[in-house]
């Protein structure tokens, strides 16, 4: 007599599944309390929030020289850095990419990029600030850095990803290393450097305003006094102005991705 | 250009292995002194790839010698082997060329073995190059096409685009690895007639690895039958008969 055999459902949740839901449950409900959330301080949080807004509007540009100089200064902080940094990060990503270099250079290339990533830009721009002083400088150095962190790694993961058949053809003619660099890698990856390089301008534009809050220079330092001076009309002037900035860089770069498709 | 007369090329007892133990190439030797297609067939795996990179040092030999332009190719290093590697033009299967690239722009990389990256970068060619990038375009039939992007062509038009830029490098040998095998039979002969007309012109030897024995003995002035990492055949291609044909691929049921 042939016994007819189950098969066990392949859709069976497993215990161990239950219990990750209720351990994050739990741990949301026990953060909550210890947190002392509840309805009623929220609705007292909206309560501030509504006097805020009022002090907020309408926005005040009467001192529209104080916003220029934080955004000529900011501009610049953001510009220079992202072509500094995304110059540098040509050579790093280069130089990190496994496939292009030895395990000797990749390798400390590898920690020199994950030690620019390791930290927020916040952190870096404090560091900055108390090594050269305040202003322009630190916030400078701090973009620069976390630019190379960012796109250097973007950089090598893309060479990481070419074709190595047009590789071997350009070596195959005895060009040089170099020339196997600009002639087989390059075509590859040059829209996508592109596309980080744009990327990475945006990032530093939109942290070039941020830098200041800690005294590395730009609109940043203008925010944050008018914060602490209660000229909220002022802080929507300065938030909006960002907002147009940050729109034009995305204009921008989406222009110029559109040009090396 | 100058046309090489010298010895062309010589194997001494090559050996390679991917990994320890397991040897792909064993004691190859063989003398190129004779301009023409020297068709190198045998069944996949046996090395013919692997021969004819260790040739220009994209692989490393594990031992022996490859004899060529009075240097030993295995025992050079840095710009003594980049030196000696621009005069073999390589042939590949996929093609190979730098697609993001014009097909004026491809050929002329052919010339980076003689120039510096730095006037390579600033795409500063001798005007002898230019002119000779384009005759060789219209030689292969494809002038019209020298500012369009290599992707935009069909596999017939970009291996020609690869035997021009191998000739480009003013070889004194060519290798080509399955040039053929990628395309459809007419292109195939057209691809194959173009290779010994350029092979015949520059006087200079093609070693092409080939898959189709009765293309490869249509074109060629010497065959070698590889089995096994070694050399079983070497003669001329109306020698080959269905023994050796046999020997080199195994079994006999393929053969009609």
């Amino acid at each position: 007599m042939a016994v007819v055999k189950d098969y066990p459902n392949p859709f069976e949740r497993s215990p161990a599944n239950t219990i990750g839901v209720i351990v994050i449950a739990a741990y949301l409900i026990y953060a909550a309390i210890d947190m002392d959330l509840s309805l009623a301080r929220f609705l007292e949080g909206l309560g501030h929030g509504s006097a805020l807004l009022d002090r907020m509007f309408p926005p005040n540009f009467t001192r529209w020289e104080l916003l220029l100089d934080g955004l000529i200064e900011s501009m610049q902080i953001a510009i220079i850095s992202s072509v500094v940094g995304i110059f540098m990060s040509l050579f790093i990503g280069l130089f990190a990419a496994r496939n292009m270099m030895p395990a000797w250079v990749s390798s400390p290339t590898r920690v020199i990029i994950a030690l620019c990533r390791s930290f927020h830009p916040v952190i870096i721009a404090i560091l900055f600030v108390k090594a050269v002083g305040f202003g322009a400088l630190a916030g400078l150095l701090t973009l620069i850095v976390a630019s190379i962190g960012f796109i250097a790694k973007l950089f090598a993961e893309a060479i990481e990803e070419i074709s190595f058949k047009q590789v071997e053809a350009i070596r195959a003619t005895g060009a040089s290393f170099t020339s196997i660099v600009l002639f087989a890698v390059l075509p590859q990856v040059f829209s996508r450097f592109i596309g980080f390089s744009m990327y990475q301008l945006d990032s530093n534009l939109r942290n070039s305003t941020m830098v200041g809050i800690v005294g590395a220079g730009g609109l940043g330092g203008t925010l944050f006094s008018a914060f602490q001076r209660f000229d909220y009309d002022f802080v929507t002037a300065i938030l909006l102005t960002i907002i147009a900035i940050i729109l034009l860089g995305e204009f921008l770069s989406g222009k110029v991705r559109e040009i090396f498709q | 250009m100058a046309e090489s007369q010298q010895n062309y090329l010589q194997i001494r007892n090559l050996n390679h292995e991917y990994e320890a133990g397991k040897p792909i190439l064993r004691g190859i030797d063989l003398n190129f002194d004779q301009p023409g297609i020297i068709a190198i067939i045998g069944p996949s795996g046996t090395g013919k790839s692997t021969l004819l990179r260790c040739i220009n040092r994209l692989i490393n030999p594990t031992s022996g010698e490859v004899l060529f332009d009075n240097v030993d190719l295995t025992s050079v290093e840095g710009k003594e082997l980049r030196r000696h590697r621009r005069h073999i033009g390589m042939v590949f299967q996929e093609y190979n060329l730098v697609e993001r690239l014009t097909v004026i722009e491809n050929l002329l990389t052919g010339r980076l073995g003689y120039m510096s990256a730095w006037n390579a970068w600033r795409r500063n060619y001798t005007q002898d190059d230019i002119n000779n990038a384009f005759e060789l375009l219209e030689m292969v039939g494809l002038k019209d096409f020298a500012k369009q992007r290599a992707d935009s062509l069909s596999g017939g038009q970009r291996q020609r685009v690869g035997i021009a830029r191998a000739v480009m490098q003013d070889p004194y040998v060519l290798l080509a690895d399955e040039p053929t095998s990628s395309l459809d039979p007419k292109t195939a002969v057209e691809i194959m007639e173009l290779m010994d007309t350029l092979a015949r012109r520059k006087n200079i030897p093609a070693l092409v690895n080939i898959h189709d024995v009765s293309l490869a003995q249509r074109f060629a002035v010497r065959m070698v039958g590889m089995s096994g990492g070694h050399v079983v055949y070497d003669g001329p291609p109306e020698g080959i008969t269905e023994d050796h044909l046999k020997q080199i691929y195994g079994g006999e049921s393929w053969l009609s």
